[in-house]
This record gives C-alpha cells, sequence and structure tokens, in this order.
C-alpha cells in the first residue's frame, strides 16, 4: 500500500491544501486499490523555513512541499511502478 | 486553490499575521517586500521591482489605505502607514480599492482573427457579420474595427475557432458598468455606481483589485486584550476543514472572547420577514424582495430606485447577531467573519457590528498564529441554529427558511417564489421589470452571488 498523507492544517488548507483533498475522487481507478488517502493535521513543516512552501504532503513519508496535483501524480506514478515491479 | 494569484494574496496575510504576532512587523514591514522578491527570485510581472512595489500596496490594502494617491504613495515607508493605521479608529469607508501599479490596462475588448484562420472558401464570418466588417485579404480574414459592433456571430461560425473575443476580465465581470480605464489607462472604480459585489476582485488576474482589510485592526484589538467576540456566517460551515463546532474553537484560540453564529440572527431574519411578507401582502402589495444580500440592496439603492420601497425592511442575519451579542456582551467589539466585501460596508454602516473580516482573513489569521483547526475540541455551541437558519448562505435558502416559517400561518396568501441566483449586466432590467409589476412572483430573493453566499468573493473554496 502506498501511503499519502495530506495535511488539512490551517496554512496547507490555505494554500491550496483544500483543493488536493479532492484528489482521492479524482485518482486512476488502478491506482485506488494501492493507495491510502489521508487527511491529516498540521506537522509543523510549515513553520519551518526549510523545508519549502506549503501545501505539504507526504509520500509513503517522503515530504512534498508546494504540491500540486501534478507533482503528486508524477510521484505516485513512480511509487506505482515501483510496487508493480515487485510483484 | 484556483490561482496565483489568490496563493499570493494568502501567503502575505499570512506572513503579516506571524510577524505581528512576534511583534516585529513594525521593524519588518518595510523589508517585506524585498524579503518576499529577493534580487534573484522568479518574478511574476516584468521583474522583481515591479512585483516589489505591488507588494507595498497590497500591504497597504491590508492596513486598510486607498491605493489611489499614487506619488505620495511611492514616498512614505510601509511603518508609517502602520502606525497610522493602529492610531486611527476610522474605518475604512469604501471596502475597495484599485492598484494602478497591479493593474495591467488590459487592451479593449475586442474581436481577434488568429493564425488558425485559413482564408477557407466558405467565409461563414463574412456571411454571418451583421455589418459588413469582416473580409478576406490574402487568404486571412481582417476586421474593420470602425464597423464592428463585438456581437461576436463571426465567433460561432468559423469551423476552426480561429476568431476570439479578448474581453477586459474586471469590466466584463461588473455587473453595473462600474470599473472602467481612466485617463492613464488602467481600472479605477465609479464608487456612484459600485455595489460591493466584489466580482471584479475575484475575475482580475493580476489582482490589482485590492480589499481595505480591517485586518490588523482585529490584530491590534486582540493584542491590547480588548474583548473580542467573533460572529460566523453560515457559510463557514462548507470552508473550513473539521466543521464549525472545531473552528468555534480555533477562533477562540486566537483570543477571541465568545463565538456566535450569524445562523442564529438568520433565524431572526426569517421570522421577521416571514411577517413583514404577510403584513405587507394583506395590504394589498403585489411584491416584496429580500434584503439580507447587500450587494443586491446596493443594486436595488443605486440603479432601480423604483424597486426600494418592496425591498424589505428586515434586518440582515448579520445584524440581528450583531444585537444578540450586544445584549450577551455589552461591553465586546463584534467582529463579523464572513465571505463578502459588500457587508464591510453594511457592516460599517451598522451600529451592531464594530469590525469586518473575511473568511480569507480568519484562514490566515489562524494560520499565522499557528492554530490548527483539525487538532482543536469541539466548541460547546450552546445552542446551534436551525438548519433552514443556516442555510441562509446558499441561493434561495432564504425563501425556503420564509416558506417553512409561514407553514400554515398564511391563510390564504400564497408565496410565489422567484430568485435571482448571482447578479449579471442584465439583472438591473429584470428587477425594472419587476418593479413596474411586469414579472409573476410576489416573494423575490436575489443573491448577489452565483449559489448565494457560499460562493462569496472572499471565500476560501469556490465550490
Ligand atoms: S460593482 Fe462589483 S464588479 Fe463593479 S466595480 Fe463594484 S465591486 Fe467591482
Ligand atoms: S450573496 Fe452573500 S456573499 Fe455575495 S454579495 Fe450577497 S451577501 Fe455578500
Ligand atoms: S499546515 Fe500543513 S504542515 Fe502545517
Amino acid at each position: 500500500m502506498i501511503d499519502l498523507e495530506i495535511c488539512c492544517g490551517t496554512t496547507c488548507y490555505m494554500l491550496g491544501g483544500a483543493a488536493l483533498l479532492e484528489l482521492e475522487k479524482a485518482l486512476p481507478e488502478e491506482w485506488r486499490q494501492l493507495v491510502d488517502v489521508r487527511a491529516v493535521p498540521c506537522t509543523d513543516a510549515c513553520a519551518r523555513e526549510d523545508l519549502g512552501r506549503a501545501p505539504f504532503v507526504r509520500l509513503n513519508g517522503e515530504l512534498i512541499a508546494n504540491a500540486t496535483r501534478e507533482k503528486i501524480y508524477l510521484r505516485l506514478s513512480e511509487l506505482v511502478a515501483a510496487a508493480g515491479g515487485e510483484k | 486553490m484556483s490561482n496565483g494569484a489568490e496563493r499570493l494574496r494568502r501567503e502575505l496575510m499570512i506572513r503579516v499575521v506571524r510577524e505581528f504576532k512576534k511583534g516585529t512587523l513594525a521593524e519588518n514591514i518595510d523589508r517585506m517586500p524585498v524579503a518576499i522578491r529577493p534580487r534573484h527570485s522568479e518574478f511574476s510581472r516584468c521583474c522583481v521591482y515591479h512585483d516589489r512595489a505591488v507588494l507595498k500596496y497590497r500591504l497597504m490594502a491590508l492596513m486598510g489605505c486607498d491605493c489611489r494617491r499614487e506619488d505620495e504613495d511611492e514616498t512614505k515607508p510601509l511603518h508609517e502607514y502602520l502606525k497610522e493605521t493602529m492610531s486611527d479608529p476610522v474605518r475604512p469607508e469604501r471596502p475597495l480599492t484599485v492598484c494602478a501599479a497591479g493593474c495591467d490596462g488590459c487592451p479593449e475588448s475586442r474581436i481577434n482573427i488568429t493564425t488558425n484562420c485559413r482564408g477557407c472558401f466558405a467565409r461563414p464570418c463574412v456571411f454571418s457579420c451583421p455589418k459588413g466588417a469582416i473580409h478576406v485579404e490574402d487568404q486571412h480574414a481582417v476586421v474593420d474595427y470602425s464597423k464592428c459592433i463585438k456581437c461576436g456571430k463571426c465567433l460561432q461560425v468559423c469551423p476552426f475557432n480561429a476568431i476570439i473575443k479578448t474581453k477586459v476580465p474586471c469590466e466584463d465581470a461588473c455587473p453595473v458598468g462600474a470599473i472602467r480605464k481612466n485617463e492613464f489607462g488602467v481600472a479605477d472604480i465609479d464608487f456612484d455606481k459600485c455595489i460591493y459585489c466584489g466580482k471584479c476582485y475575484s475575475k482580475c488576474p493580476f489582482s490589482a483589485i485590492m480589499e481595505r482589510s480591517e485586518l490588523l485592526r482585529v490584530l491590534e484589538a486582540l493584542k491590547s486584550g480588548k474583548k473580542l467576540v467573533a460572529l460566523v456566517a453560515p457559510s463557514a460551515q462548507f470552508q473550513f476543514p473539521g466543521g464549525i463546532g472545531k473552528l468555534f474553537s480555533a477562533i477562540a484560540a486566537v483570543g477571541f472572547f465568545d463565538v456566535i453564529e450569524v445562523a442564529l440572527g438568520a433565524e431572526l431574519t426569517t421570522e421577521n420577514e416571514a411577517k413583514e411578507f404577510i403584513e405587507r401582502m394583506k395590504k394589498g402589495e403585489k411584491l416584496m424582495t429580500t434584503s439580507c444580500c447587500t450587494a443586491y440592496v446596493e443594486l436595488v439603492k443605486r440603479h432601480v430606485p423604483q424597486l426600494l420601497d418592496r425591498v424589505s425592511d428586515t434586518p440582515s442575519p448579520m445584524r440581528y447577531a450583531g444585537r444578540l451579542a450586544r445584549e450577551k456582551h455589552p461591553d465586546a467589539i463584534n467582529v463579523f467573519i464572513g465571505p463578502c466585501i459588500a457587508k464591510r460596508l453594511e457592516a460599517a454602516e451598522s451600529e451592531e457590528i464594530d469590525m469586518a473580516m473575511t473568511f480569507e482573513e480568519l484562514g490566515a489569521l489562524l494560520a499565522g498564529w499557528g492554530v490548527d483547526i483539525m487538532s482543536q475540541p469541539e466548541w460547546p455551541i450552546p445552542r446551534p441554529a436551525i438548519v433552514t437558519a443556516r442555510n441562509f448562505a446558499k441561493s434561495c435558502g432564504v425563501t425556503e427558511a420564509v416558506l417553512n416559517e409561514l407553514l400554515g400561518e398564511s391563510g390564504d396568501i400564497k408565496l410565489d417564489g422567484k430568485f435571482f441566483n448571482g447578479i449579471d449586466a442584465k439583472s438591473a432590467k429584470l428587477l425594472a421589470l419587476y418593479a413596474a409589476g411586469k414579472l409573476p412572483g410576489n416573494f423575490l430573493e436575489v443573491m448577489s452571488c452565483e449559489g448565494g453566499c457560499v460562493g462569496g468573493p472572499c471565500s476560501l473554496i469556490k465550490n
């Protein structure tokens, strides 16, 4: 299972996280059983200067700053491909 | 997030709140535009300097200033504006301002023939034009602008989609023709015509139309330990993560003394508006219209005055909620929080409301203060407002609530409801017809925003 955590802390929510929360519904059918999408509270990434800009998501624990649908899709497709390779 | 302009605006607000909380705003505000757009950073306009100039105006608007006095504006440092704002108890009289440095002076709307044109044999554009304004030269259609009336018929018939109509987004969005270029070629608002619907504000892709905010006054009042009561508009329930229980706790966490649902005010509006409707119908009146949307009331006042007598006299939910707050906490400052620009105007004119904020500003306040809404406990709402009152936020919500209230009590008076779900350029004309009694219906609900307040110009998520 690939773990996709979307921050819906106030800062991330304000700066684009709200729209990312819709992502789950938009995932392609084949990906849905592979990806576990969860909304998580603020992890304080937004309060630090060195991690980049909100909104933040975590894909299998890896932090993605300034997250957009495109960025998430790109990384997800790599992870899905890798997961497929292992089988 | 619908676009980059919105994002930048919110980031800036959050930054300001953070600095304010740290107590470093006055010291850092002059450097802020440079800190956001350092010398070799990416820029969004022509260069970092232009970006910085607009950021300065944006900060000024955030302090409630009018950004239209250019030359003085350029030389005066931001910390001086800040000092003025903090010491000046007078609220901004008009909630909108245009930042000339931000306005791109978009070219006048016109019909353009693009390179998609193949100079085809059939030439439907030439044949469809009612003014004979198109001819073909060197295998390419050409428009004679002295004849073109921009009707757009040619657009529809070109099989290659080669013809487009460019528009000026703010002018195109304004339902009352209040925003136009001034003699310097930048947008300017005619405040005698403006109804503060905020459509230009939402549509300008350069974000040059700015709200004159009261955020810093709210921050200052919070910091100085004043007793503030938040009056939260019903559309909040669709705007923040985690529901209004958590949201109210978050509002209390930044220092608000109490939080009251404006939907409780909507209950009173419903009750009184229903009574008023019956009374008016009994007197033989043919039509009553709602009054809760401020932009609509301004539209009537400024553009359809003959309809004014038909507008309900019942105060809006915001004002009733303000009265409830005054009863409960007579010594407190009432802060209305909603998705609306026009409400700022109504708030400034209402004795019951002392300050007004938007959802966007509330979000920035919570984010900048470091309050995570999702991890808040549920706020114990003493008596939750009824569902029909909470639904005031949606188009048709008012009518539904009034209908519900009338159930069984209206005798032989039947409510025949009609709706305007959003105001556009045709609305004033249609309303004039209603005023003249030429259209059916005896109860008219008008909301300036499409979908009602949930689609308000300062809402966080646009549904
Ligand atoms: S009426 Fe609305 S669109 Fe027109 S200038 Fe005023 S706020 Fe902008
Ligand atoms: S519909 Fe609501 S948000 Fe929109 S202008 Fe009217 S009162 Fe304001
Ligand atoms: S709000 Fe997302 S990391 Fe803080």
